[in-house]
């Protein structure tokens, strides 16, 4: 499935930001075995004084961006191209939960896919209690890493609320999960502490998803916004599995990947530091539009 | 060995009751009871002196120790909470051998720490052949994600080093902990040793220690050719601190000042196209290199730590782009991590084929079967705590259970501990360090009382700096010194003192002269670049100083009146009380609190230039900070508050003095200088604009004369009682009195001048051509002419003087 993603930040300061410095991470790259990108384009207005794109330890297209000059809004335009390859839902080759501490052992590398990375305390997700108590609340005996992901992923589905006002940027998973509610970044907050706490070793992806327009009626334009949710290592032979618990869905060919972290602050679209007093206002418009016929059956 | 034994080797008084402990080794004393040689010189001098000579000598120390202000912060939350540096009196003697074997040893250690360096952030074979855990070091907050694949410029990851050792039960030396990230220290060492040459001035054990000078300046050299290879442009380097809330930030100014290099801050520099810079007065400067102190976590909030209050957005940017050296690189932190000890032996064997020739403190990391084992079934004898942190043995402490908040559980058993989190801890032997002399008061008797010489355990403190030749030595170091005779590491924790060590040859050591540049022996430091942020400091500085002498002769001046009129309702009482409120004084207070506030601003702004600001200086503001303080509790209205201000009025002078007369004439002294002229411009305008208005009081003039400092000027100049044309003449129009308008425009005028880029092409800068109008205007105007409401103006006129200052060059 061939999509057109177009995306638009607006950024806007209550004083003017001298010697303002982004860095961005917005631009999907190819993925082998999963996503190819035919074009893909960044642009940043006013002109920024020095730009520096470059691919991050993760192996995230990342775009250094600094004004010289004072600045007091700026708007990130992305437009893409990228195919998203159906894959078809491995078996499950996954070993027992118990056993994946084992299969860990044995990777001896700290190469980004490594699983290693991703099963400690990162800057935003520490595991917890209370996560980890409920994964275990999820497991029934002998599962499998991949079903015990599953089913973490399913039960936080129906036990947390989606709700856009009841959360920030900054809220920390411990929050959303008491108060079971949250968006896309609070749910995979959630289930990485949740995963972790259990020894399965998570973290964090952002991208965008095809949105369906309720039934007969029109797409509305610019109604989206950036999408993030998990991926876990269930074993060597599997590998990394994608799972989003807000849709109650592993990642198929709906999803197109921008970037991967250990938490959102490794994937930030937009990391940046004011130098100015007073506040900043962000605001967000996101199209996936698919060029193909649509298959209207979802997952 | 018995003590009588002990009684015939020693001078029978200090050192009587000195006893080495079983099963520990002793500084002072062989396995035989023997004095070991190389205290026996220092030995025969102190036995000597008497119980009265030897409190004299410590309590020179100790006031050398202060009147440098030489401090330390326990926590660092509190900026007042500076500790007395608690100096431990008696050095710990090495002989020069001993010391070269350790060295020797160090060296090897330090070879291997950067070759391990540059596996983790390069091919990371190290981890491949399952020499280092993959998830120890993916769990490190040090290991930084960032600096993987980005080679250091120069080549060299670690160019600054400390070893914290301790010598065993068996005599041999061990490496409890190894400081890459950024080490302290090293600047407390020289202090030690300034404040021990108070006690031990005889040339007699002096000429036959080595000096410390040597290491720091080879450092420098090495520093300065990092900045800029003779290829490259040229750039310059500084040391970047975390700020004065730094525990350790007594030590940055003073390294700063020692080694004539720029202390800077994250908000004083930037980056831009990949070159990191230093904003200064005169624009921003090229680095080439900064002599870390700051965590690496903290040093580019886009990078790293977000939260970073004192990184500099884009610093990861000039070091990836290959512009910028960093002493030592970051990420180096990662090494300190404890769990590293427990591999650093056989990685030794693997990449160099040898075995370490220090030993490091054995050391379990549990998360190997047979490790968590054996530290299971020896718990009793070790020391169990988190695998990734970088404390050393013992400022963590002993057992620390980890918090156990992910588990779900109660507080587990030792093996149900190492069992559930054996990866994120390590096991560590509780070693025995040796014992040396410390000197222990009596106590009940403060002036001369008696005092004995005790057996404490000691860690020393060794620095390494990379060279072109390889790793350089300081020659002595810094010793910290246990509390109690327990000579287990625990006895080390928080609480103990520090010793100055020195390495003593058996001949005298000459220094030698060192080979400087060809061009001759004496190398003037360039005129100096100042950063912005410290020009801005002074000028701040200036101005709250002045400020302060504004309102404390503004106080003095209505409990005067008060005295003599017992009226609070008296007009002129009214008057002022109205002036000073609109200033923030709240003069029903009788020192009001907002004079401590400004007080309190100087000081701070002092603060943030520690390493410009001089000693004396710093000791006369904080001494008047006391003053001011202490009378807030004592001063009563009228006579007695006025007699308190004129205190503080001295102690004033006595700080510009200080400024005036000693404070180089560089161009931060400008700044200062600026500072405090327009701040007094500015209020001698307010007070006309009041005290001159048509609606004043009488005596209101009198006040204005008083205020400005001028009345015996006032009475030989006129000899007619005040009236506005007398007094506007005086404190507005007079070229030669010092508190007048013009004579203080003339001054802004005159520093205005003196700073970069003054003029270009012909032209008057910014800020001059904001000041000469002024100038001219007051210099040919008329009493009359300055109106009140011409004086408020001139108040606005002064703000924009302010700000140009400020765009100018403060940014």
């Amino acid at each position: 499935m061939r999509y057109d993603v177009r995306l638009t930040i607006d950024y806007s300061y209550d004083a003017v930001s001298d010697r303002a410095r982004n860095v961005l991470r917005l631009l999907p790259s190819d993925i082998p075995g999963q996503q190819r990108v035919q074009q893909r384009m960044l642009k940043v207005t006013p002109r920024p004084g020095e730009r520096y794109d470059r691919v991050d330890f993760f192996g995230n297209a990342t775009s250094a961006v600094a004004w010289h000059q004072p600045i007091q809004a700026f708007s990130l335009h992305l437009t893409a191209q990228v195919e998203r390859i159906a894959v078809a839902m491995p078996l499950d080759l996954s070993p027992p939960l118990a056993g994946l501490a084992a299969d860990i052992a044995n990777v001896h590398t700290l190469l980004p896919t490594a699983p290693h990375h991703f099963m400690a305390a990162s800057p935003r997700v520490a595991p917890m209690a209370a996560t980890t108590e409920y994964a275990r609340g999820c497991l029934t005996p002998g599962m499998t890493a991949l079903q015990a992901v599953e089913a973490v992923g399913r039960a936080l589905h129906r036990d947390m609320t989606f709700d856009p006002e009841a959360t920030t940027v900054d809220t920390p998973p411990a929050e959303a999960f008491r108060n079971r509610h949250g968006v896309c970044q609070d749910f995979a907050h959630v289930m990485i502490a949740a995963l972790r706490g259990i020894g399965v070793p998570a973290g964090y992806v952002s991208g965008f998803l095809r949105t369906f327009p309720p039934p007969g009626q029109p797409r509305l334009e610019g109604a989206d916004a950036m999408h993030a949710w998990v991926r876990a290592w269930v074993g060597q032979e599997t590998g990394w599995i994608e799972f989003d618990p807000t849709n109650d869905q592993f990642a198929g060919i709906d999803y197109i990947t921008v970037g991967y972290g250990r938490d959102y602050g490794d994937v930030a679209p937009v990391r940046g530091v004011l130098r100015s007093s007073g506040g900043q206002e962000s605001r967000q418009a996101v199209d996936v539009i698919p060029l193909e016929a649509v298959p209207e059956v979802r997952r | 060995m018995s003590p009588g034994a002990l009684k015939d080797t020693v001078p029978p008084d200090i050192f009587a009751e000195y006893r080495r402990l079983t099963g520990v080794a002793d500084e002072l004393f062989d396995e035989n009871g023997q004095m070991r040689p190389v205290w026996r010189r220092f030995v025969d001098r102190f036995a000597r002196l008497t119980s009265e000579e030897i409190a004299a000598r410590f309590e020179r120390a100790d006031q050398y120790l202060r009147d440098a202000g030489v401090f330390y912060r326990q926590y660092s939350n509190d900026p007042l909470a500076e500790r007395d540096w608690p100096l431990s009196h008696i050095p710990v003697i090495l002989h020069e051998d001993e010391w070269a074997q350790i060295c020797a040893g160090l060296s090897q250690r330090a070879d291997l720490l950067e070759r391990v360096m540059a596996d983790l952030y390069g091919p990371g074979q190290l981890v491949a052949d399952n020499h280092l855990p993959a998830e120890l070091v993916a769990r490190s907050p040090h290991w930084l994600r960032p600096m993987v694949g980005v080679t250091p410029r120069g080549g060299h990851y670690l160019h600054f080093l400390a070893f914290e050792i301790g010598r065993s039960p068996d005599g041999s030396w061990f490496v409890l902990g190894d400081r890459t990230q950024a080490p302290s220290g090293s600047g407390f060492a020289l202090e030690n040793r300034m404040a021990t040459g108070r006690i031990f001035p005889e040339r007699f054990p002096r000429a036959y220690i080595h000096k410390l000078a040597g290491f720091f300046e080879t450092f420098r050299d090495s520093i300065e050719a990092l900045a800029a290879p003779p290829w490259e442009r040229p750039r310059t380097g500084g040391i970047l601190t975390p700020g004065p809330s730094n525990d350790t930030y007594y030590e940055h100014t003073y390294i700063a000042r020692y080694l004539g290099m720029m202390l800077l801050e994250g908000e004083d520099l930037l980056v831009e196209n990949g070159e990191a810079m230093v904003r200064t007065i005169e624009g921003p400067k090229p680095l080439g290199v900064l002599w870390r102190r700051i965590d690496a976590s903290f040093a580019d909030p886009l990078e790293f730590d977000p939260n970073s209050q004192i990184g500099t957005p884009g610093l990861m940017e000039a070091v990836r782009a290959g512009n910028l050296s960093m002493a030592n690189a970051l990420g180096s932190g990662v090494l300190e991590m404890r769990a590293m000890m427990a591999f650093l032996p056989r990685i030794s064997e693997v990449l160099t084929g040898q075995p370490l020739q220090l030993p490091n403190i054995a050391t379990w990391w549990c998360g190997g079967a047979a490790e968590r084992a054996y530290v299971s079934d020896n718990a009793e004898t070790m020391l169990i705590g988190p695998a990734d942190a970088v404390e050393l043995p013992f400022d963590l402490g002993g057992s620390t259970p980890l918090g156990d908040e992910d588990s779900g559980g109660g507080a587990p058993s030792i093996a149900a501990w190492l069992e559930q989190h054996g990866d994120r801890l390590v096991g560590q032997e509780a070693v025995t360090l040796s014992t040396t002399p410390a000197w222990e008061d009596d106590g009940e008797t403060p002036e001369g009382g008696g005092g004995r010489v005790v057996p404490r355990p000691m860690t020393v403190r060794v620095f390494a700096a990379r060279t072109a030749e390889g790793w350089t030595f300081m020659q002595g170091g810094y010793a910290r010194i246990g509390r109690s005779g327990d000579a287990t590491a625990l006895a080390m924790q928080r609480g103990g003192s520090v010793a100055d060590v020195w390495v003593v040859s058996d001949r005298p050591v000459h220094r030698i002269a060192r080979t400087r540049n060809a061009e001759g022996d004496f190398r003037r430091a360039t005129p100096g670049i100042l950063p912005a942020r410290a020009a801005d400091n002074l000028y701040w500085l200036g101005r709250y100083l002045e400020r302060t002498e504004d309102a404390v002769r503004l106080i003095r001046a209505y409990h005067l009146r008060l005295a003599a009129t017992d009226n609070r309702n008296d007009a002129r009482l009214k008057t002022l009380r109205h002036y000073l409120k609109s200033y923030g004084f709240d003069l029903s207070q009788t020192i009001p609190e907002a004079l401590i506030g400004r007080i309190i601003a100087a000081r701070s702004c002092a603060g943030k230039v520690r390493d410009r600001f001089s000693t004396d200086g710093w000791s006369a503001l904080n001494d008047l900070l006391k003053t001011a303080s202490r009378m807030t509790g004592t001063a009563q209205p009228g006579d007695d508050c006025a007699r308190a201000m004129s205190v503080l009025v001295r102690k004033i002078a006595g700080i510009t003095g200080l400024v005036h007369e000693n404070m180089y004439r560089f161009s931060g002294w400008n700044f200062l200088s600026f500072g405090r002229a327009l701040e007094r411009a500015d209020a001698i305008a307010s007070l006309l604009a009041v005290f001159t208005a048509e609606d004043a009081p009488q005596g209101a003039l009198d006040i204005a004369v008083e205020v400005g400092d001028s009345i015996i000027t006032h009475q030989r100049r006129y000899r007619v009682e005040t009236n506005r044309d007398t007094v506007v003449d005086l404190l507005a129009l007079d070229a030669d009195n010092p508190r007048a308008l013009l004579f203080l425009i003339r001054r802004l005028r005159q520093l205005a001048e003196d700073l970069p880029a003054a003029e270009a092409h012909g032209r008057p800068s910014e800020l001059l051509r904001a000041i000469l109008p002024l100038e001219a205007e007051i210099a040919c105007a008329r009493p009359a002419d300055l109106t009140t409401e011409r004086l408020w103006q001139l108040r606005a006129d002064l703000a924009v003087i302010s700000d140009g200052l400020s765009s100018s060059y403060l940014r």
